[in-house]
């Protein structure tokens, strides 16, 4: 009996910049499959550098990475963005085609999957976002919330094996933060969510890794990680007032 | 943002489920071409030039009433004629030729004929193209325009201007305001320097854009040519419905020639 590979592995691996400077030294990082992992560190840390490792953007300057047992490598790029679904942090950035039914088309149809199976995989991912209405309507009649969340479901129409979210939290409002919380917990999938929403952590990950000056600092059970408040300070990670992260 | 605003380019659109806005987008693209060439050709000189002007005009103003753009809509759209106004005016003070007096003024005649001509020409052609863009969803233009064999890049390129002009116009509006509100109230040539400024920053932060929307596409799976769904053929109706405009001006030009 062989177990299945981990959705995402990454060992040691390094990235330096064009213009020299390095933002990761030697990263490890180990999620099953099915896993819920929040990645948290301070601006600057190399969080988005690594995620643009995780779909073969940026190619790793040592060490590797492998998706569901598939190296990110040059000739394997293709499946590699199949499996590996990357929110970015602005939705406008994500949302480039004249309406949101299109754009969730986007990616089954640069698979060159049928057009029936590209039209139910679009009803699907805009459902599982709640965000069945707004097919017809072009993405920048949304709200900053609504637009979030479909870009969610550009990803989720990919199928992948692991959704990897970019600040997923980030310049929502409080209704937009709670009605995409709502969205990522009900969703079947391995999820990687970068953020330094402590409070969004620990509501969606159980786990957490902490990544600063680009190596990983810190990996263990979110509601341990947030009690240790020497450990946050040392990597500029702070609570919000009042906010109690002992687990309930 | 320009989130809760349809911004300038949706703006030109009136929903609406007429006879004219239900016609397939490429079809109206093709009516409208034929039917500004017909325009264009009609010869300035042709003393029933004249008629033939009130015949497309008649025409146009027929598909409009269909389509249920109204007068004041029409009017709007002529505010990109300016510039031909301009031109149309100045003209007969600059041919040369026979002249004739008109207030008082002494005017070249073959100018004033171009003049008119040309005046009548753009303001037929523009009513034609406004009717088109009130009736036709501007994703359904570029849809329409991909259809007829437009190459992929300016389809590509078309399409990202419809999508970002209002993000952009939005950085813009943005930059203005944190502009104004430390202070800065324009004019003279430092006023020049700043917007110099902003318009540099502005490229600088369409072009890193550029950038992270590529990334974004390359993401799921973009290898240089935009997938497109299917489309529906358009039915030999259709095509009847949409070319009547072009048609009956022919007809107009046609019966000019042959009669005048
Ligand atoms: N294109 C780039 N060229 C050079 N350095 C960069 C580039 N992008 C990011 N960096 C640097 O790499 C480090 C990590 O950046 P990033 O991964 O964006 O951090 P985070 O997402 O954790 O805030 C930072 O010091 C940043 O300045
Ligand atoms: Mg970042």
């Amino acid at each position: 009996m062989t177990a299945p590979p981990p959705s995402l592995l990454v060992e040691d691996l390094a990235y330096a910049y064009p213009d020299g400077h390095q933002a990761l030294f030697g990263v490890d990082l180990r999620v099953e499959r099915g896993e819920r992992v929040a990645l948290l560190g301070p601006n600057g840390a190399g969080k988005t550098t690594l995620v643009l490792h995780l779909n073969g953007i940026l190619r790793a300057g040592r060490g590797r990475v492998a998706v569901a047992g598939l190296p990110v490598e040059k000739r394997s790029l293709q499946e590699i963005r199949r499996r590996v679904g990357v929110v970015f942090q602005d939705p406008d950035d994500q949302l480039f085609m004249p309406t949101v039914g299109e754009d969730v088309a986007f990616g089954p149809r640069n698979l060159g999957l049928p057009e029936p199976e590209v039209t139910a995989r679009v009803a699907a991912a805009l459902e599982q976002v709640h965000m069945s209405d707004a097919a017809d309507r072009p993405p920048h009649h949304l709200s900053f919330g609504q637009r979030r969340r479909v870009a969610v479901a550009t990803v989720l129409a990919m199928q992948p094996e692991i959704v990897v979210l970019d600040e997923p939290s980030s310049n929502l409002d409080p209704a937009g933060r709670r009605e995409l919380a709502e969205v990522l917990a009900e969703l079947p999938v391995t999820l990687l969510m970068v953020t330094h929403d402590l409070p969004y952590a620990a509501q969606l990950c159980p786990r957490s890794v902490i990544l600063d000056g680009g190596t990983v600092v810190a990996d263990g059970p979110t509601g341990e990680l947030l009690t240790d408040a020497d450990l946050l300070a040392a990597h500029r990670l702070e609570l919000p007032y009042g906010f109690d992260p002992t687990p309930t | 943002m320009g989130a809760a605003h349809g911004g300038t380019l949706s703006a030109r659109y009136l929903p609406g489920s007429t006879a004219v806005h239900r016609l397939e987008p490429h079809a109206k693209l093709v009516s409208v071409l034929t039917f500004a060439v017909v325009v264009v050709a009609t010869p300035v000189h042709a003393p029933w030039a004249p008629a033939a002007y009130a015949g497309y005009l008649l025409a146009v103003l027929a598909v409009a009433a269909v389509a249920g753009v109204g007068p004041g809509r029409l009017l709007r759209g002529l505010v990109v004629e300016v510039p031909f106004v301009l031109f149309a005016v100045l003209l007969p003070f600059v041919a040369g030729g026979p002249q004739v007096e008109v207030l008082g003024l002494s005017l070249s005649r073959t100018g004033l004929a171009a003049g008119t001509g040309l005046l009548a020409k753009a303001t037929l052609s523009i009513l034609a193209a406004t009717v088109l863009a009130a009736t036709t969803e501007p994703r359904a233009l570029l849809r329409g325009l991909e259809r007829l064999r437009l190459p992929q890049v300016l389809v590509q390129i078309l399409m990202f201007m419809i999508r970002y002009a209002d993000v952009v116009g939005g950085e813009l509006h943005r930059m203005r305001i944190a502009r104004e509100s430390r202070g800065f109230t324009g004019g003279g040539l430092r006023g020049l320097r700043v917007v110099g400024a902003t318009a540099g920053a502005l490229f600088v932060r369409s072009y890193e854009r550029g950038e992270r929307v590529h990334l974004a596409m390359l993401s799921r799976g973009y290898r240089g040519s935009m997938p497109t769904g299917p489309s529906v053929p358009v039915g030999t109706r259709s095509w009847a419905v949409a070319l009547s405009l072009p048609l009956a001006a022919a007809a107009v030009l046609l019966a000019g020639i042959l009669l005048g």
